[in-house]
This record gives structure tokens, C-alpha cells and sequence, in this order.
């Protein structure tokens, strides 16, 4: 929580008729958020329906794009970024991203490790039939 | 006496306070911002889900899995739709930043059009899959798959209720200070709906149909 | 498909005379104050200064109400377990069959987690916060009221189980698979997850109001290091609602749909995982005690500093302290369930985590300590709350630590150890911590002090029967007692239980001196008024009138430091003569009254009913109304009252406070 020279609305980056930059410079930054977004989706498809990568970076290389996706979303749809401006909006959406990390990674680890010390499948399947 | 700050755009940067002292923020940062952190707690609402069905995604109880059920081309399209929806909800934006009535009216029909087409999509995705017999009720995996795109749709349909009852507003109270608060706060909602599917489609799908 | 769905006469318990007997009085005690309050003409007062009211004082005064009330009713419920713990040894059964006592024990905590220690926390921080970062109201005032609203519909809901239907009988974390519908087909693990799950999502809007006031809202030049410590962990405590109660409100909604849906997240059939219900409801669970103690060590930061007359010792590292158990508390939550499988080296993590988080907390402590140390401390009812918890909670925080270690947890898990450790910290922190403030800042709300003398004996009474109630659980948990035990064969586990029985006696006994310090400073109230600044305090809240008016400042302070109210007194103080500055007033905008807290609330309470006996027509007409009441307010023209000029020049002219701010 630093100290800001001045602060901006999440979301609020180009909506306001701005004195340097015209309603064009608006379009413009959708738009290139559009295409980078489209592209990067066209990857992710193409990428899990391939047989010419490596089958296990596969997943790896998805996560990736998603996250690259989500900058691009974040950068020009939401104008969040790295900017003085912006250092509260950057810091809830760090929290944020920690806790969902936390969450989602801490779950699984978790759950894999207590799965571990379940009875094996092959048994578990004569118990649960009747 | 109310302490008036500048809303940031009309001072240039040098002569404007020290954010931290410059006493409370004006309202449309305040808005946006508690706006921001609801998003924030709404993504670990579906962080928990989403680990839910990451734990559950292999528990198909006998039944029908990812690979068996899900249809890319359908989703590609769902995902082509909420993509261009974002779009025009940045376009949207715009225009009511510049105050322009029909160009916003025209983005918003748009937006709703591109969003009631991808819940079109999705119903009828959730419903070929409960004809062939994957119900939610057939296995944890189905529960979870079901529970987690579920939920974001419902998060689209409350979208689209919100988007009507918005240009309801501006019919009815023209651009005033909130309604433009509010339609900040409906863009946020919406771009991150869009990052939501963006990992639902990533990790639900594509890498459901590998498994 | 019948029109009230699975609701019918059978739902009231007639064949449970207790149950009936415990109905029919809160029923009565309703119907009382309901005729008695409509009687004497007081509705339309309530309901334009109360109830519609936005105004961050009044939501907190009502918010304190609300849990003093279901303070009661929890302790209640620990009375008759005391009870039938200490009646039924050998072959005895008690007064309490099995299917009742069931019921206590769950409600017994789930009230005192969620609708008394919640909202007391939320209570004392909507009334201090704003005052005290020097600005005019929360950010949100009408989601404020709305979460007010929900809380109170969960607190409904709750009360109705007991006449209408049951209650959950799984204890107050609700593990499946004996709450899913197959163990559980009755309505009360039901009713337990829709009061939950509607009481909070007022929780969630009030972590966002919060966050919000706390970091875009404060007076001009109170910068993130001049902000006072309960600030501070006001805004730890919110950021964790905010980032732990999705998680309950997913979790709750997975179960839900089990129940309702026939879904497989939890059961035993469908390769459904219970285990994974565990692990997430103690993802919430975890940051959800430091979401209660948080506030109390805010508390008593205020309270110490300002009793012993001194700054508070180390803010920065208090302030490090803080936040550092804000973003730890995350990564601990595995200790809830060290015995149900993980591997040794998880639980050895989590357990070495667990102790780490321990050192924060003892830094607050040595820095309490070295406030009092060198300071002339004045003992007053605030601070004998302080010292009675630095004792207790360290002694809680100790056994905490000790069951943070794997092996020995295996020992003392869901024994009557773990019941007291839990109790220890959470009655010796939190409940003394509210206690406290509720003591400190009564003046600064009502304008007249609390009863010094009952509010000592209640301390002392509260403070002894702490340790006489749960101190033998300790000892009990080592002979190997579990918890939740409705009779027991063990003989000789009986005396330590009677011991604990006479605890609760004499909490009880602290219980009826509150009441009557009540009762008593109400009465005399013209003897104990008080001014702006009763304590000699250090903080923005005692500049203002007492009660403050609606606006709180005439004029926004300026802060040049921490302790702003402090320093300035000790400049004026040095003067001979005081400034006297002659203020322009100008006319001051609040926000507008609004019945949206109260319209939702109804419907939420109609909705909750109504999905809880499966009525579906009615529960559709609920989600209606709350849609149209958000239109209502969404299409309003005015947002805000113009209070003029003359007024706050006449409200300030009398009623002057020692300093000019």
C-alpha cells in the first residue's frame, strides 16, 4: 500500500473523454484486445486438439495461454495496470489471485495426499457394490 | 464542510494530492473500487468450485466423462460469442463515456444478443447431455461439471437481467452520475465473467476432451 | 405436490415438552415487546430512526442488540448441556434425550459463532471505523442496512427451528455424510444451511464495505500509517470475510444441491468425496476465527493505550503483526483435520505452520504489555477486560500450540481438550474483546456511561466462571472424555463435570450483572452523562459529541499523525487560552433513509422458509420481492438529505467539545 501520486477506478482507464487521447485511441484499444484474445483462443484449441505437441506439456501449455488470456483481458478490456494509478486495484487483484491460489492448489494437494490413504480402488469397488 | 477532490482526469498528474491523504475518495472510485473487491470475493466463489470439480473431475462413477460428452465446436462458438460480447461491452463503454444515447443503446442490444446466444448454446449443450443420461445426479463429476458452468451461466443470465434493467435507467434518468456508476461496475461484472470462461473452457474442456 | 410442501402440523414438536416450553417463551417474549413497543406509539420512531436508517452508528447499535439477544439464547443452550453432562454418568440418561441434545450442541455453536460473536465484531466496527478514520459514513450506508437485514433473517430463521420443525443434529460444522439427505432427511441441517447461507451474503457485503471505507475513505492526511490500530485490524478481518466467505457460500451451496438435487459432491455413492467438504469448510473455518479475533485485539489496542496513558507501543510491528496473521491464517486450516488421513509430511506443514502464526500474535502481546509498562494505568471496566484476556487467551494460545502438533492432536482431537482450548481462546479473546469495547465506546453511543461496580462484578464473575467451566475440560480431555458425549459410562469423569456445571453458574451470574448494569445505568443515566471525551481518549471518536450527530464532523479533521485527537489536546492543553475557532458552516449531504435493509430482510426470511419446507411457489414469490426491492431502490430520485447549515451550527453550538478540532 503505497503511496499514489493520484488514483483511478478500476475499469475507468479509457472511458473518460481524456485530454491526450481522443475516442479513437478507446477503439483502438479494444479492438487490439479483441484480436489478441481471439488469437490466443484460436492457440488453445488448436494446441489441445494437436498430436504434434508433447502430449504432457499439453496442459502446461494451456494453462499458460489462459493466463495470457487473462492479461489481455485484464490490460485492455479492465485497464488495469501497472501504473501508479492503479497500485490499489493491483493490490486486491494480487490478494485475490493468492487466495484463489491458495484455495485451488491447497485443495488439490491436499485431496490427492488424502486419497492416497484411501483402500485401493479395486476394493473400494466390491465394498460399494450391493 | 464536504472535502471535494478532483475527479482525476480534470488535474494533470503534478498538481494532483498524494492519493493516501487526499482525504475520501470521489464517488465513482469509491464505487468502482468495492465493485472491484466484490469481483474479487465473487472469483474465490468459483476458485472453491473449481477445485471442487478439479478434485471430482476423474469420479465418473461408471459413466460418461469429459471426452465422451463435451462438443468443441459448440463450445468455440460459446466462447467466440461471450469474447465478442466483451468487445462491445468495451464499446458500449465508450459511448457512454461520450454520452452518446444510441450508440449505447445499439452496443448494449448487442452485447445482450451475443450473451443470450451463448446461454442459448450452453442450455442446449446441458440438455443433449441429460437426454444421453449424464445428469448431474449420475456421478461427482457430472455433479461438478454442471454445479461450475452452471454457476457462471447463472452469473451471465443475472448479467443479462442487469443489462436490460440498465438501459431501463438510462431511459428513464438519462447519463446522471449513477447510472454511470453503475454501468461501470455492469462492465467490470462482465469482463470478468469472460476471464471466468476463459479458465472454464481452458481447464473444463480442453482438457477434458484429453483425458 | 401439496401447496405447503412438506409443511404441516407434525412440524411442532408437541410430543417435546422442553422444546414446547422454550417456543412457547420466546414466542411470548415476542409478542410482548411487539405489543408492548406497538402499544406506547413507539413504531413510527423505530421505524424512521432505526430501522430505515442508514446511518453506520445505529447499524452497529443494532447489530450489538441483535448478539447480546442471541448471546442469551446460546447460553442457554451451554446451561442445559452443563447440565445433562453433569447428570448423566453411569447409567443415568439425563433430562435431554439424544435427538435433543443433538440439537443444543449445534445450535449452541452455530449461534455463537455466526449470530453473536459476528455481529457483535461487525457491531463495534460499524460504530468506531468511520468516526475514527474521521469521515461522515461507511461507503456503502444501504448495503450496509441490507446486511444488517440478512444477518437478522438468518438469526429468524434460526429461532423459528426451534417451534417450527428441528434443528440440525450434526454439530456446528455440518460433516457429511450424516448431513446429507439420506442420514439426515429432516428439515434442520436445512434450516442451518439456508440461515447460513443468507446471513452470509450480508457478511460478504459487509467485508466489501469495509475494505472499501478503509482504503479510499478517510479524513484528509490520515495516511495508511496514521490510521488507529483497530483500523487496522478492522481491515485484516474484512479482507478475510471477503476472501474466506466465498468459500462457505460454495461449499454450503455444493451441499445444497446434494440435498435438493440429488448431487454427488459429498456422498458416499457416486464417488463422491466427504473428505473434500472437510477440507473446504475448514478453508472458511480457519480465517474465520482470526475474522473474530482480529477486532478483539483492536480492542484492546485502544483500550490499553488509552487506560495507561500511553501511545500504543510498537504500531508499526503491531500494524506488520496484523497483516502478516491475515495472510497466514490461510495456509494453516489443515490442523482442523489432522486425523483424517493426510500423509506425514502434509500434517507436519501444516502443524509447523500453525505454531509459526503463533509468533504475530505473541508480538501484540509483548507490545500490550510494554504499552502498560512505564504508563499509570487507570482501572477501569475496559481494562480490567484487557488484563483478564492477556491471562486467559495466552493460556488458550498455549494449548493451541500444543495441539498443533500432529501426534499429540491424534490424542486430543474432538476430545473435550480441544472444546476447552477453543472456548478458551475464543471466550478469554473475542467475548471479552467485544465485552470491552462494548464497555469503552457505550458512552460515546448513548451519551451516558455504564455502570462502573456491576461492570467489574460481571468481570469477575465471567473471569472466574471461565476458568471454573472449562478449565476441568481440559483435565477431562486428557482422561480421554470426546466431545458431544450425551451420557458416558465413565464414572469418575462426573465430579470434574459437575465442576464445569457450577462454571456456568457463575458465568450466568456475570450474565445477570451485565443485565443489571444495564438496567441500572439506563436508570441513571442523568448521573453517569457524559461528554465528548469521557476517557481521556487518544483517538478522532472522542472529538465528537456524544451521541455523535448524523454527519459525525462538522467539518472533516485534518490529521497530521497517528493519535491525532492526542496530540492536539496536549498543543491545546499547553496553551493558557484554548483556540476557540470561529467555523463557517455549510450544509452537509447524508445519505436518505431506506427501507431496503427491512424489505430484503422480509423476503429473505419468506425465501429461506420457504426452501427449507420445500412451499416452491412461495420461495419464488421471495426471490421476487428481493428483485423489486433492489429496483425500488435502484430507481429512486433522491439518494441524499441536505442537512443545513443552521443546524449544524446549532448542534455544535450545543454541545462544545473540550478541544476545537
Amino acid at each position: 500500500m503505497t503511496d499514489t501520486r493520484y488514483d483511478r477506478a478500476p475499469g475507468a482507464g479509457v472511458a473518460l473523454a481524456n485530454v491526450e487521447e481522443g475516442p479513437e485511441y478507446g477503439l483502438l484499444i479494444y479492438t487490439v484486445g479483441l484480436l489478441l484474445a481471439v488469437i490466443l483462443t484460436a492457440i488453445s484449441f488448436w494446441a489441445a486438439n494437436t498430436s504434434l505437441l508433447w502430449t504432457p506439456g499439453v496442459s502446461l501449455g494451456l494453462t499458460a495461454l489462459a493466463i495470457a488470456q487473462m492479461g489481455v483481458h485484464l490490460v485492455f478490456f479492465l485497464h488495469v495496470t501497472t501504473g501508479p494509478d492503479n497500485t490499489n486495484n493491483v493490490m486486491a487483484l494480487a490478494f485475490g489471485v493468492l487466495i484463489v491460489v491458495l484455495v485451488v492448489a491447497g485443495s488439490l494437494l491436499i485431496m490427492a495426499d488424502l486419497n492416497e490413504s484411501m483402500m485401493p480402488a479395486e476394493l473400494m469397488n466390491l465394498h460399494m457394490q450391493h | 464542510m464536504n472535502v471535494n477532490v478532483a475527479l482525476v482526469d480534470d488535474v494533470s498528474p503534478e498538481t494532483r494530492p498524494i492519493a493516501s491523504t487526499a482525504g475520501p475518495a470521489p464517488k465513482r472510485i469509491v464505487v468502482g473500487y468495492g465493485f472491484w473487491i466484490f469481483l474479487l470475493s465473487d472469483i474465490v466463489m468459483f476458485a472453491a468450485l473449481f477445485a471442487a470439480y478439479a478434485v471430482l473431475a476423474h469420479a465418473t462413477a461408471g459413466g460418461p466423462g469429459g471426452a465422451q460428452l463435451f462438443n468443441q465446436i459448440s463450445v468455440a462458438i460459446e466462447t467466440g460469442c461471450l469474447l465478442a460480447s466483451s468487445y462491445t461491452c468495451g464499446l458500449m463503454t465508450l459511448a457512454v463515456g461520450s454520452q452518446r444515447r444510441f450508440r449505447t443503446y445499439l452496443a448494449a442490444v448487442v452485447t445482450f444478443a451475443l450473451g443470450a446466444a451463448f446461454l442459448t448454446l450452453e442450455l442446449r449443450e446441458f440438455a443433449g447431455m441429460i437426454a444421453v443420461g449424464a445428469t448431474p445426479q449420475r456421478s461427482a463429476f457430472l455433479s461438478a461439471f454442471f454445479t461450475l458452468v452452471g454457476c457462471h451461466g447463472l452469473h451471465v443470465t443475472a448479467g443479462l437481467i442487469w443489462l436490460a434493467v440498465m438501459m431501463l435507467q438510462i431511459a428513464v434518468k438519462g447519463f446522471r452520475a449513477t447510472v454511470e456508476r453503475r454501468l461501470l461496475c455492469f462492465s467490470l461484472f462482465w469482463h470478468a465473467l469472460d476471464i471466468i470462461w476463459v479458465w472454464l473452457f481452458t481447464v473444463v474442456y480442453l482438457m477434458g476432451v484429453r483425458s | 405436490m401439496t401447496l405447503l410442501g412438506k409443511l404441516d402440523w407434525s412440524a411442532i414438536p408437541f410430543d417435546q415438552p422442553i422444546v414446547m416450553g422454550a417456543s412457547a417463551m420466546m414466542v411470548l417474549v415476542i409478542a410482548f415487546v411487539l405489543g408492548w413497543v406497538t402499544f406506547k406509539g413507539y413504531v413510527p420512531y423505530l421505524w424512521r430512526e432505526w430501522i430505515t436508517s442508514v446511518d453506520h452508528k445505529r447499524i452497529g447499535v443494532m447489530y450489538i442488540v441483535l448478539a447480546l439477544i442471541m448471546l442469551l439464547r446460546g447460553f442457554a443452550d451451554a446451561i442445559m448441556m452443563r447440565a445433562q453432562q453433569a447428570l448423566a454418568a453411569g447409567g443415568a440418561q439425563g433430562y435431554l434425550p439424544p435427538e435433543h441434545f443433538d440439537q443444543i450442541f449445534s445450535a449452541h455453536g452455530t449461534i455463537m459463532i455466526f449470530f453473536m460473536a459476528m455481529p457483535f465484531v461487525i457491531g463495534l466496527m460499524n460504530f468506531v471505523v468511520p468516526l475514527q478514520l474521521g469521515v461522515r459514513d461507511m461507503a456503502f450506508p444501504t448495503l450496509n442496512s441490507v446486511a444488517l437485514g440478512l444477518t437478522a433473517s438468518g438469526i429468524l430463521l434460526t429461532n423459528i427451528s426451534l417451534a417450527v420443525g428441528e434443528f440440525s443434529k450434526t454439530g456446528w460444522v455440518a460433516y457429511p455424510p450424516l448431513s446429507e439427505l439420506q442420514f439426515s432427511p429432516g428439515v434442520g441441517v436445512d434450516y442451518y444451511l439456508w440461515a447460513l447461507q443468507i446471513s452470509g451474503v450480508g457478511t460478504l457485503m459487509t467485508g466489501i464495505n469495509f475494505v472499501t471505507t478503509i482504503l479510499k475513505t478517510r479524513a484528509p492526511g490520515m495516511s495508511y500509517m496514521r490510521m488507529p490500530v483497530f483500523c487496522w485490524t478492522a481491515l485484516a478481518s474484512n479482507l478475510l470475510i471477503v476472501a474466506a466467505f466465498p468459500v462457505l457460500t460454495a461449499t454450503f451451496a455444493m451441499l445444497l444441491l446434494d440435498r435438493y438435487l440429488g448431487f454427488h459432491f459429498f456422498t458416499t455413492d457416486g464417488q463422491g468425496n466427504a473428505m473434500m467438504y472437510v477440507n473446504l469448510f475448514w478453508v472458511w473455518g480457519h480465517p474465520e476465527v482470526y475474522i473474530l479475533i482480529l477486532p478483539a485485539f483492536g480492542v484492546f489496542s485502544e483500550v490499553v493505550s488509552t487506560f495507561s496513558g500511553k501511545p500504543l507501543f510498537g504500531y508499526r510491528s503491531m500494524v506488520a503483526a496484523t497483516m502478516v496473521i491475515c495472510v497466514l491464517s490461510f495456509i494453516v486450516w489443515l490442523h482442523h483435520f489432522f486425523t483424517m488421513g493426510a500423509s506425514a509430511n502434509v500434517n507436519g506443514f501444516f502443524g509447523i505452520m500453525t505454531m509459526i502464526i503463533a509468533v504475530p500474535t505473541g508480538v501484540k502481546v509483548f507490545n500490550w504489555l510494554f504499552t502498560m509498562y512505564g504508563g499509570r494505568i487507570r482501572f477501569t471496566v475496559p481494562i480490567l477486560w484487557s488484563l483478564g484476556f492477556m491471562v486467559t487467551f495466552v493460556i488458550g494460545g498455549m494449548t493451541g500450540v500444543l495441539t498443533a502438533v500432529p501426534p499429540a492432536d491424534f490424542q486430543l482431537h474432538n476430545s473435550l481438550f480441544l472444546v476447552a482450548h477453543f472456548h478458551n481462546v475464543i471466550i478469554g479473546g473475542v467475548v471479552f474483546g467485544v465485552l470491552a469495547g462494548y464497555n469503552y465506546w457505550f458512552p460515546k453511543a448513548f451519551g451516558f456511561k455504564l455502570d462502573e461496580r456491576w461492570g467489574a462484578a460481571a468481570f469477575w464473575c465471567w473471569l472466574i466462571g471461565f476458568y471454573l467451566a472449562f478449565m476441568p475440560l481440559y483435565v477431562l480431555g486428557l482422561m480421554g472424555m470426546t466431545r458431544r458425549m450425551q451420557h458416558y459410562d465413565v464414572v469418575s469423569w462426573q465430579p470434574w463435570l459437575w465442576a464445569a456445571a457450577a462454571g456456568v453458574a457463575v458465568i450466568l451470574a456475570g450474565i445477570a450483572c451485565q443485565v443489571i448494569q444495564l438496567v441500572v445505568s439506563i436508570r441513571d443515566r442523568a448521573k453517569l452523562r457524559v461528554t465528548a471525551d469521557p476517557w481521556d481518549g487518544r483517538t478522532l471518536e472522542w472529538t465528537t459529541a456524544s451521541p455523535p450527530p448524523a454527519w459525525n464532523f462538522a467539518a472533516l479533521p485534518q490529521v497530521a499523525e497517528i493519535d491525532a485527537f492526542w496530540q492536539r489536546k496536549q498543543r491545546a492543553l499547553g496553551q493558557q487560552t484554548p483556540q476557540i475557532q470561529e467555523r463557517e458552516y455549510t450544509p452537509i449531504e447524508v445519505p436518505k433513509n431506506s427501507a431496503a435493509g427491512f424489505s430484503t430482510a422480509f423476503f429473505a426470511v419468506i425465501t429461506g422458509f420457504a426452501l427449507i419446507w420445500h412451499i416452491w411457489w412461495m420461495a419464488g414469490m421471495g426471490v421476487l420481492g428481493i428483485f423489486l426491492t433492489m429496483l425500488v431502490f435502484a430507481f429512486r430520485d433522491e439518494e441524499e438529505i441536505k442537512i443545513p447549515a443552521e443546524e449544524i451550527a446549532e448542534f455544535d453550538r450545543a454541545h462544545p467539545t473540550e478541544v476545537a478540532v
